[in-house]
């Protein structure tokens, strides 16, 4: 079993398509939305966790490609710039996933990403712009 | 034991042993308090986090012809001012916004730039756009100002903070159905987090809780730079509750400090945009406490499991002025990550950074042992407080 946590980027004409119900039906693939925004003739958006076999996930992601939709690991999707960071930890209180929490010695922030799950709750919580989504 | 006076000769001849409010409590287990008292000279405290009661006040240099802000209208970067004073005399409070920000308008507001970040940009050396709107006089004709300008362009630069260094603060949750953003950050409905706003063990005043080696006159970090205890800070309150240890179970007190903007830094003064509530200044402030007896040591080595805060509810009852708490929790609780308010277990985060807050500490301690900062004797106690004798 192999997992991946991706953001799929839909053009306008796939928002009418059951793609993902295709991933599910067609590749045998276990699917859990993390996050969806589909604005109606101009882009959908979706994180997306996708679980199976490696050749599953393979031809999966080839039939997301032919169809048109940008594949991205979701990495990129929410940064922590530590020069901004003052260290306050008050994301941490708000993040769900444990993305964000304390290093106990040094009192200092550390960000996890293959644990985020872009609910952007602390972005609100950081007074100092550090956190910053790029969904 | 010693005298301030032995204390600075020592720091001059390079001899002065200074420790942190942090190191102090490993340095008491190990050797106990007489010992420490006898090797250690000064202990240093630090404090970093939003205190909205800051802002700056500067001289400007006069236009040809001569203007008079005072009575006028003066905004820098778009964001308001006071010139209530004379010609060329302007003060900017850090949670001062511009006319066209949105405010709460757009909930929750984001307050991207106010007055904080004015101050953050002068310290990092940027310019800042200042405009002036005023009344002619026959000595100060010009009615318009407008003018580009950096720290170094005013005569005189000078943070001036009314009410900074909480000595005790709450643990703020939410017990209502909906987010609420507030000055002690977001809180999320039902015990969603708990947040805190102290360095507890290594907060200035949590480390001389009976205000005995300071007070007005008291020279300190401030914002990357030097200043000075010049008054209470505004709701001082002179005789709280007090435990066994002598900490203070009610509001205490706070300080209200000066010090020349030139020389500090966007390291230890930054700009803070809370969601909702507003814009606020993060200040870096640290306290050396010189070790005229042990009392003194014995005080410094409060441990973060000693320091209690009371948890209030900001859905309700802050808002209404409601007295009393949900209890008591500590430093240590809260540091934890996770505390336990009404049965449930809440995830707790800060609005200080205790990281940044070890910075100023370490940073003075190393000022003063490289003889670049030298102890004063208050000139006067802070209400309440009683001066320790041979001080």
């Amino acid at each position: 079993m192999v997992k991946k946590k991706l953001v799929l980027s839909f053009p306008p004409r796939l928002i009418q398509q059951p793609v993902t119900n295709n991933l599910i039906r067609l590749f045998d693939l276990e699917v859990n939305i993390l996050r969806a925004r589909v604005v109606p003739r101009e882009q959908g958006r979706i994180v997306m966790e996708l679980k199976g076999s490696a050749k599953s996930l393979k031809d999966g992601l080839e039939y997301l490609e032919e169809q048109g939709v940008q594949v991205d690991p979701m990495v990129q999707e929410m940064r922590h710039y530590g020069e901004l960071c003052v260290q306050c930890t008050a994301c941490t209180a708000v993040c769900p996933t444990d993305a964000l929490t304390v290093e106990p010695v040094s009192r200092e922030i550390v960000f996890e990403p293959s644990h985020c799950i872009m609910c952007e709750s602390c972005i609100a919580a950081c007074s100092y712009g550090a956190m910053e989504s790029q969904f | 034991m010693r005298s301030l006076e032995e204390i600075n000769a020592k720091i001059k001849s390079g001899k002065v042993v200074v420790v942190t409010a942090e190191e102090v409590v490993d340095l008491v287990k190990e050797k106990g308090v007489k010992e420490t008292a006898r090797m250690v000279d000064v202990v240093t405290t630090g404090t970093f986090g939003p205190m909205c009661s800051s802002g700056i006040y500067f001289n400007i240099k006069q236009s040809t012809p001569k203007i008079k802000c005072g009575g006028g209208r003066v905004t820098v970067d778009g964001v308001a001012a006071y010139a209530g004073w004379a010609a060329a005399d302007i003060m900017l409070g850090c949670t001062a916004m511009t006319d066209e920000d949105p405010r709460n308008a757009v909930y929750p507001g984001l307050f991207k730039f106010g007055g904080a970040h004015v101050i953050q940009k002068l310290v990092a050396g940027e310019k800042v756009k200042l405009q002036v709107r005023t009344y002619g006089t026959d000595c100060y004709p010009r009615k318009e100002y407008e003018a580009e300008l950096g720290l170094s362009d005013f005569n005189n630069a000078v943070l001036f903070n009314p009410r900074n260094a909480y000595q005790l603060y709450n643990v703020a949750v939410n017990l209502g159905q909906r987010t609420i953003y507030t000055y002690m950050g977001v809180l999320k409905p039902r015990l969603g987090n708990a947040n805190f706003a102290t360095c507890g063990a290594l907060s200035p005043l949590l480390n001389d809780p009976k205000l005995r080696t300071l007070g007005i006159g008291t020279r300190i970090f401030l914002g990357g730079g030097e200043g000075y205890v010049v008054w209470p800070g505004t709701q001082h309150v002179p005789n709280p509750e007090r435990d066994a240890k002598g900490l203070p179970l009610t509001p205490s007190a706070t300080l209200a400090v000066m010090g020349d903007l030139n020389g500090m830094n966007d390291h230890y003064l930054r700009a803070a945009s809370i969601a909702g509530y507003g814009a606020s200044l993060a200040v870096g402030l640290g306290i050396p406490l010189p070790v005229i007896d042990e009392e003194v040591i014995a005080y410094a080595a409060v441990r973060d499991e000693d320091i209690t805060f009371p948890v209030v509810d900001y859905s309700e009852a802050y808002p209404l002025g409601r007295p009393g708490s949900l209890g008591r929790v500590s430093m240590a609780q809260l540091m934890s990550g996770e505390i336990e308010v009404d049965g449930k277990k809440v995830s707790t985060g800060g609005m200080a950074s205790r990281a940044r807050g070890r910075e100023v500490a370490r940073e003075l301690k190393q000022r003063i042992a490289q003889g670049g900062f030298f102890l004063t004797r208050p000139v006067a106690a802070l209400p309440g407080a009683e001066l320790a004798q041979g001080l």
